[in-house]
C-alpha cells in the first residue's frame, strides 16, 4: 500500500514539474516574459529594472531555478490588474467555486442516476430512447449558451431567479444547473452501461430467483455494484466541473476561481494565469491522487495493477 | 487499465448504446441519419459560399441600423433576417462566416490531433515494451489533466488567432486517438500477414507504414468524425472566454459572448449562433456514431 501511494505521488508530482515546464517555456516562447508582465504605460528603465529584478537577464537554467524554487516556495509572481500576489487572489476566490462545485455533482448525480436506471431497465423501448436522446442533446449543448438561454428564461423573461452574482440560495439556482448538466450526460451513460453489465450477473439472477421484487432486486442490489464506475471517476469529474466552473461562473459574474482564469485571459495576466492552472493542476491532482488511494484501500487488486 | 478506459467512455462523444439494440445498418436508406446529413450539407455550402450568399458584409458596421430584431419580430425587416449586432453588423451573414471559422479550426485541429495520436498510437502499440509504456503513461497524464487550461495559456502566450488554437486543441485531442489507435493496433500486431512481412524481410517502419496504417484506417476515420462536435464545442468555448480567434473574424461562441450583454434587449444575438452549434454538433455526432456502427462495430461501447 505504501510502495502504490509513494508511485503515485511521484507520478502526479512528475506531471506537475512537467506542466510547471511547459508554464515556463510558454512564456518564452513568445518573446521576452518581462512583456507579458509589464503594464502598458511601462518605460525602457521600467522594463530594464524589471528583467533585473525577475532574473531575466541571467542565462535559461538560472531562470528556470529561480522559477521553480519560488513556485515551491508559493511564489508564482504578482497578478498584473489586482497588483498583488497572484496565489493571494487564488486563494481569495477558492471558497466561493468550492461553494458551487458539490450543489453541481450533487445535483448531476441526482439526475443522471434515476435516469441511468431507467434507461436499463426499459432497455429498448420509448424511455430508453427519450433518455438516450436527452443525452445526446446534452453533448451538444455549449453549457456557454445553455446559462444565457436561462438567465433569459428564468430571470429576464419569468423574473424568478437572479441572473448574477453572489447572494441567498437563489442565486444558487442557475449556475448549478448549467454547472451540472455538464456532467450528466456521460453519468447517466455509464450508469446505464453499467447497471445492463450488473443485472447480467449470477448474484441478480439469484436475487431474482429467491422471489425479490424488480424493485428491491433493481434499486438495491444491483445499483449499489453499477456504481462503482461512477464512484471510481470521481477525480475526472472533479477535473470536468473546474473546467466547467471557467465558463460557468463567466456567464453568471460568479466571483471564484473560474471567473478569475476568464479574467486573466481577457486581461492578459500572464502571472496570475499561471498562478491559477499550477494551482488548479494541484488541487485535480490532488483529487485524483486521493480517490485513488482510497480505492486501493477499498480493493486490492487496483494496488497490484 | 480498465479506469482509463472508462474515463475515456465517460468523456466520449458518442451517443448510441448498444449493440443488440442497433443492427448493423449496411444498405438499410431509412437508418441512414439523413436530418444530420441535411445540416452538415447545408453548413459545408453555407461555409464555402459565404462570400455569395451572405446578403451583407459580415465586417461592416452601421450604426443607425443597430440591434435591428429579426424579420418576424416587430420592427424587424427582411434586409436583415436575422437582426443586427449592437455595431450594427448583419447577423446572418455573420453566422454564415461563422460556419467557415468552425470548419476550418476543425478541419485544422483535427487533421494535426488526429494525426499525431494516429501515429503515437500506432508506434506505442506496434513497437510495445518500454516506447509503449512511456506513451501510455503520457497519454493517461494528459487525459487526467484539464488540458483546455493548457490551451487558455496559449492563448495568451501566443496571441489568439488560428494557428494557437489549431495547437491548443491537438494538445487537447490526440491523447484520445492515440489510446484508441494503440487498442487497435495491438489486435492487427497478432495477426499472421504481419509476421509473415517480418518474415519476408520487411522492416518495421514499412510495416507500421504499409501494413498496420491501412488496418486502422476505419478506426480512425470514425475517431475524426466522433470528434467533430467535441472540437466545434471547444473551438466555440475558447472563443466564448476570448481566447479564440479574434474579432472583427466573426466566430460562433464569440458571437454569443457578444450578445450576452445585450441578452435582455436583443436575446436572438446570443441565442440564434448558440443554437446554430447545438445543431451542428448534435448533427456531426449522430453522423459519427452512424459512421461508426457502419464501419466498425467493435468501437461500440456497450
Amino acid at each position: 500500500m505504501q510502495r502504490f501511494i509513494l508511485r503515485r505521488l511521484a507520478q502526479s508530482v512528475l506531471l506537475l514539474f512537467v506542466l510547471a515546464l511547459i508554464v515556463f517555456a510558454l512564456a518564452r516562447v513568445s518573446g521576452n516574459p518581462a512583456d507579458l508582465l509589464l503594464r502598458e504605460d511601462a518605460t525602457q528603465e521600467d522594463r530594464a529594472h524589471l528583467l533585473r529584478a525577475l532574473g531575466l537577464d541571467r542565462p535559461v537554467h538560472e531562470q528556470l531555478y529561480l522559477f521553480i524554487s519560488g513556485a515551491v516556495r508559493g511564489d508564482l509572481g504578482e497578478s498584473i490588474r489586482y497588483r498583488k500576489p497572484a496565489t493571494e487572489v487564488f486563494f481569495e476566490r477558492l471558497p466561493n467555486t468550492l461553494r458551487l462545485l458539490p450543489l453541481a455533482m450533487v445535483g448531476a448525480l441526482a439526475l443522471a442516476i434515476p435516469l441511468g436506471v431507467l434507461a436499463a431497465v426499459y432497455r429498448g423501448t420509448i424511455v430508453d430512447r427519450v433518455s438516450g436522446a436527452i443525452a445526446v442533446l446534452g453533448i451538444a449543448t455549449p453549457s456557454f449558451w445553455l446559462g444565457i438561454v436561462l438567465i433569459y428564461i428564468f430571470s429576464i423573461k419569468l423574473g424568478l431567479l437572479p441572473s448574477s452574482r453572489m447572494g441567498g440560495p437563489s442565486h444558487y439556482v442557475l449556475p448549478t444547473i448549467t454547472l451540472g448538466l455538464f456532467l450528466v450526460a456521460g453519468m447517466m451513460r455509464l450508469v446505464r452501461s453499467s447497471l445492463l453489465e450488473v443485472m447480467g450477473s449470477e448474484f441478480v439472477k439469484l436475487a431474482r430467483l429467491k422471489g425479490l421484487s424488480q424493485t428491491v432486486v433493481i434499486w438495491k442490489h444491483c445499483l449499489r455494484n453499477a456504481l462503482i464506475p461512477v464512484t471510481t471517476l470521481f477525480g475526472v469529474y472533479f477535473a470536468l466541473l473546474i473546467t466547467g466552473a471557467i465558463v460557468t461562473e463567466t456567464v453568471f459574474a460568479w466571483p471564484g476561481v473560474g471567473r478569475l482564469t476568464y479574467e486573466a485571459v481577457i486581461f492578459r495576466d500572464y502571472p496570475l494565469l499561471q498562478a491559477v492552472i499550477l494551482l488548479k493542476a494541484i488541487i485535480v491532482l490532488g483529487v485524483n491522487l486521493g480517490v485513488d488511494i482510497v480505492y486501493a484501500y477499498l480493493d486490492p487488486r487496483v494496488r497490484y495493477a | 487499465m480498465a479506469r482509463v478506459e472508462e474515463r475515456i467512455d465517460a468523456g466520449f462523444a458518442s451517443t448510441t448504446t448498444d449493440a443488440s439494440d442497433h443492427p448493423r445498418p449496411r444498405g438499410d436508406l431509412a437508418r441512414l441519419p439523413w436530418v444530420s446529413f441535411v445540416i452538415i450539407a447545408v453548413m459545408v455550402l453555407v461555409a464555402v459560399l459565404a462570400p455569395l450568399i451572405a446578403p451583407h458584409s459580415p465586417t461592416e458596421q452601421s450604426l443607425p441600423d443597430k440591434l435591428l430584431p429579426p424579420a418576424w419580430e416587430a420592427g424587424g425587416s427582411t434586409k436583415h433576417l436575422l437582426g443586427t449586432d449592437v455595431l450594427g453588423r448583419d447577423l446572418l451573414s455573420r453566422l454564415f462566416y461563422g460556419a467557415r471559422v468552425s470548419l476550418i479550426v476543425a478541419a485544422v485541429a483535427l487533421l494535426a490531433g488526429g494525426g499525431i495520436g494516429l501515429i503515437v498510437g500506432i508506434v506505442s502499440g506496434y513497437l510495445g515494451g518500454r516506447t509503449d509504456s512511456f506513451l501510455m503513461r503520457a497519454v493517461d497524464a494528459t487525459l487526467t489533466f484539464p488540458t483546455i487550461l493548457i490551451a487558455l495559456l496559449l492563448a495568451v502566450s501566443l496571441g489568439p488567432g488560428l494557428r494557437t488554437i489549431a495547437i491548443a486543441i491537438t494538445v487537447l485531442i490526440w491523447a484520445r486517438f492515440a489510446r484508441v489507435v494503440r487498442g487497435e493496433v495491438l489486435a492487427v500486431k497478432a495477426r499472421d500477414f504481419v509476421a509473415l512481412a517480418r518474415v519476408h524481410g520487411c522492416s518495421h517502419l514499412r510495416i507500421m507504414a504499409v501494413h498496420i496504417v491501412p488496418n486502422v484506417l476505419n478506426t480512425f476515420m470514425v475517431l475524426l468524425t466522433l470528434h467533430i462536435g467535441f472540437v466545434i464545442i471547444v473551438e466555440a468555448s475558447l472563443s466564448f472566454l476570448g481566447a479564440g480567434i479574434p474579432p472583427p473574424t466573426p466566430s460562433w461562441g464569440q458571437m454569443v459572448s457578444d450578445g450576452r450583454s445585450h441578452i435582455a434587449s436583443a436575446w436572438w444575438l446570443s441565442v440564434v449562433p448558440g443554437a446554430a452549434i447545438m445543431l451542428v454538433v448534435l448533427a456531426f455526432n449522430l453522423f459519427g456514431d452512424w459512421l461508426r456502427d457502419w464501419l466498425d462495430p467493435r468501437l461500440r461501447q456497450v
